[in-house]
């Protein structure tokens, strides 16, 4: 009586949890309203499935709990009860599958006019880098690493020399327009997480990976590591401002590019 | 002893190999220490995953009282707390549930429930537990190594695993991988037995479809960590290699610091695969045994066979088979090439429906049962909610 109670208790209270929860996903701030809507529905099916399992179960347990004189039947197997019950569980999983795999073929294809940006990851800062008048990402190679060319451009390439580089400030993005992210790291595995955008991708020294987004919401939003590495780990966190048009135009003037912090290395230098 | 059929003739067929006396040890020594009994060894290996089990859970003790009094635990910084969180981790993924589940219900439930009279190499199975304490001793050591105990996490990704930014990355990594190594060796030695013990040294009519629902879970998890356990091997051993040797297996160029370190053209990602291949059959390692075990302690206690017995055992066969296509699971936003997302997604909710079919017979199987609601039945019926609420 008492464990069919609090199994009742368990499936009931899961569920007034679930809607009565102040615990939620932040505001959303990118197209991928998808990706809530394919989780939402991966919490009705499994939360249906959850809940009938642990009141069929209650119910067992009151029904059949031991009394004197009761026996168990003998009934090891039922065909046809078996496979409606794999057919069932089929069902729900392609109901889950089906939605997860349509929202995962958007998320691997960059919608074409989407504009690159680059994201460096390194212990334990985010670095980033546009492609600057050209509209082109120039070469770069953690070999060239060095104090005055933090990200590795390649000084030789006339790509590289015009890109625009913030080493360890805030990013601004125009909103309303696709975005890819070219990842890199410099040391060790880092992952780009900001939650509002609901996308996260892991930066892997020796290769470049990517993600895709279109900002819909002004404001600042905190980027936070989401692959452990190291002890500065919980703090290393940058900030993405989504600004309209014309403030990321304003913005965008006054970065520097590649060959104009080279040249105020030089004579920085020249006059020590 | 003279042979004698129950019920249809040849039920029972007759004895292909004579049985073959048991060990017989002689002193307190071979019978308590360095015993071949399974029964003995399985108490061993009990003692010894539980003991350093209760130190992964006053770690979590620690880790819990930081967050919730910070200023009071101040002591425990992000280092510390890198520390313990990977050292708790393994400690309960490996060496307390691997070693308690296979180790020590494999040692002792399969001789008694297949009816064999000890494992069939007792002497490799001896041999099997001493390596396992010495893998235990050699993970505790790295409490005390200068450093400390690896904070690498503990799926031990590298490059950071073995660079100067992560703590432990002078001894404790090293004793860590280490003892992964000793681990596995001493696992083999063991899973060997309880695999060949299950398919030679059955009681003549134990038929394989006739073996108890526990000891399918163990004898498949055995399996699976067979097959599985060799990717860690390698991983460990590469990644030793990549510390000790400077070899460059899982490290590319790498600015740390400011400083050009001298690895070249090496894949963190091969790593991770070759981590999660082993990383996600883990799971099952640990799952399979726990799931035979409820399956017979819910049809015991509601008086009834267990719903569906053929069924449950495809099951588990098939969620065995499938646990290996399942790793990258862990690896959508790894940076691997994405359109593998399409495979692992698909194959990992195709293994939801086997995993759904023990459940249905589990619940099935009190219908129309005489449950008695001991201990061990609330311990099943608990597991069955927290396991469809969480798996």
């Amino acid at each position: 009586m008492g464990a069919a109670l609090i199994l009742v208790l368990v499936a009931v209270g899961s569920v007034l949890f679930h809607l009565l929860s102040p615990w939620w996903w932040t505001p959303i701030a990118s197209n991928w309203q998808y990706i809530d809507h394919t989780i939402n529905l991966t919490f009705w099916i499994t939360g249906f499935v959850f809940t009938a399992i642990v009141l069929f179960t209650a119910y067992c347990v009151f029904r059949f709990r031991h009394q004197p004189g009761r026996l168990a039947i003998y009934n090891p197997e039922n065909k046809k009860l078996e496979w409606w019950l794999t057919i069932g569980t089929a069902v729900g999983v392609v109901a889950m599958l089906a939605p997860g795999l349509f929202v995962w073929n958007q998320f691997v294809t960059v919608p074409h006019g989407a504009s690159e940006i680059e994201l460096v990851g390194q212990q334990w800062q985010w670095s980033f880098r546009l492609p600057g008048e050209d509209g082109r990402l120039g070469k770069s190679d953690p070999r060239n690493v060095s104090p005055e060319n933090p990200l590795g451009l390649s000084p030789n390439d006339p790509d590289a020399r015009d890109d625009i580089i913030i080493e360890a400030d805030e990013l601004h993005l125009p909103i309303g327009k696709p975005i890819k992210v070219l990842l890199r790291s410099i040391d060790v595995v880092h992952g780009f997480y900001v939650p509002e955008f609901r996308t996260k991708m892991d930066l892997v020294p020796g290769m470049v990976s990517y993600v895709w987004f279109t900002p819909i919401r002004t404001g600042p939003f905190e980027i936070l590591c989401a692959e452990l590495c190291g002890s500065g780990h919980s703090n290393m966190r940058g900030k993405v401002v989504v600004d309209e048009e014309r403030e990321y135009k304003a913005w965008l003037q006054k970065q520097k590019t590649f060959a104009q912090s080279l040249k105020q290395t030089k004579q920085a230098e020249a006059a020590r | 002893m003279v042979d004698t059929t129950i019920g249809a003739a040849g039920a029972v067929p007759p004895a292909e190999v004579k049985d073959v006396e048991l060990y017989h040890p002689k002193s307190w020594v071979t019978k308590y220490v360095f015993s071949q009994d399974a029964k003995i060894i399985a108490i061993q290996y009990s003692i010894t995953a539980l003991s350093i089990g209760f130190v992964a859970l006053v770690l979590s003790w620690l880790m819990r009282l930081q967050l919730a009094f910070p200023s009071a635990f101040s002591f425990i910084g992000p280092s510390e707390y890198l520390q313990f969180i990977t050292m708790h981790g393994m400690i309960m993924v490996i060496y307390l549930l691997t070693a308690l589940f296979l180790g020590g219900f494999g040692n002792y439930l399969i001789p008694l429930m297949v009816g064999a009279r000890d494992m069939v190499f007792p002497y490799v199975n001896m041999l099997s537990y001493w390596v396992y304490l010495l893998a235990v001793l050699v993970l505790a050591s790295s409490f005390f190594s200068p450093g400390g105990p690896t904070g690498a996490g503990w799926t031990l990704y590298p490059p950071q695993a073995i660079l100067s930014g992560t703590p432990g990355q002078q001894g404790g990594i090293i004793l860590m991988l280490s003892s992964l190594i000793l681990f596995i060796i001493g696992f083999t030695m063991g899973g060997l037995n309880y695999v060949v013990t299950v398919l030679q040294a059955r009681a003549r009519g134990m038929t394989l479809m006739r073996l108890p629902l526990t000891v399918w879970g163990i004898f498949t998890a055995t399996v699976i960590a067979l097959l599985a356990f060799p990717a860690l091997f390698v991983g460990a051993v590469m990644l030793l290699f990549d510390k000790i040797l400077g070899t460059s297996f899982f490290m590319p160029t790498i600015v740390e610091m400011g400083q050009h370190l001298k690895y070249r053209g090496g894949s963190p990602l091969l790593f991770q695969h070759l981590f999660w291949f082993f990383g996600h059959p883990e799971v099952y390692i640990v799952a399979l045994p726990a799931f035979g075990i409820v399956s017979d302690l819910i049809s015991t206690h509601a008086r009834k066979n267990i719903f569906g017995y053929r069924m449950m055992v495809w099951a588990i066969i098939a969620i065995g088979a499938l646990s290996f296509v399942v790793w990258a699971h862990h690896m959508y936003v790894s940076g691997m090439n994405p359109y593998f997302g399409f495979f692992f997604a698909t194959t990992t909710l195709i293994i939801a429906i086997p995993t759904a079919i023990k459940v249905y017979n589990w619940v099935l199987t009190l219908w129309r049962g005489d449950i008695h609601l001991t201990v061990p039945m609330l311990f099943a019926l608990a597991f069955i909610v927290t396991f469809v609420n969480g798996g």
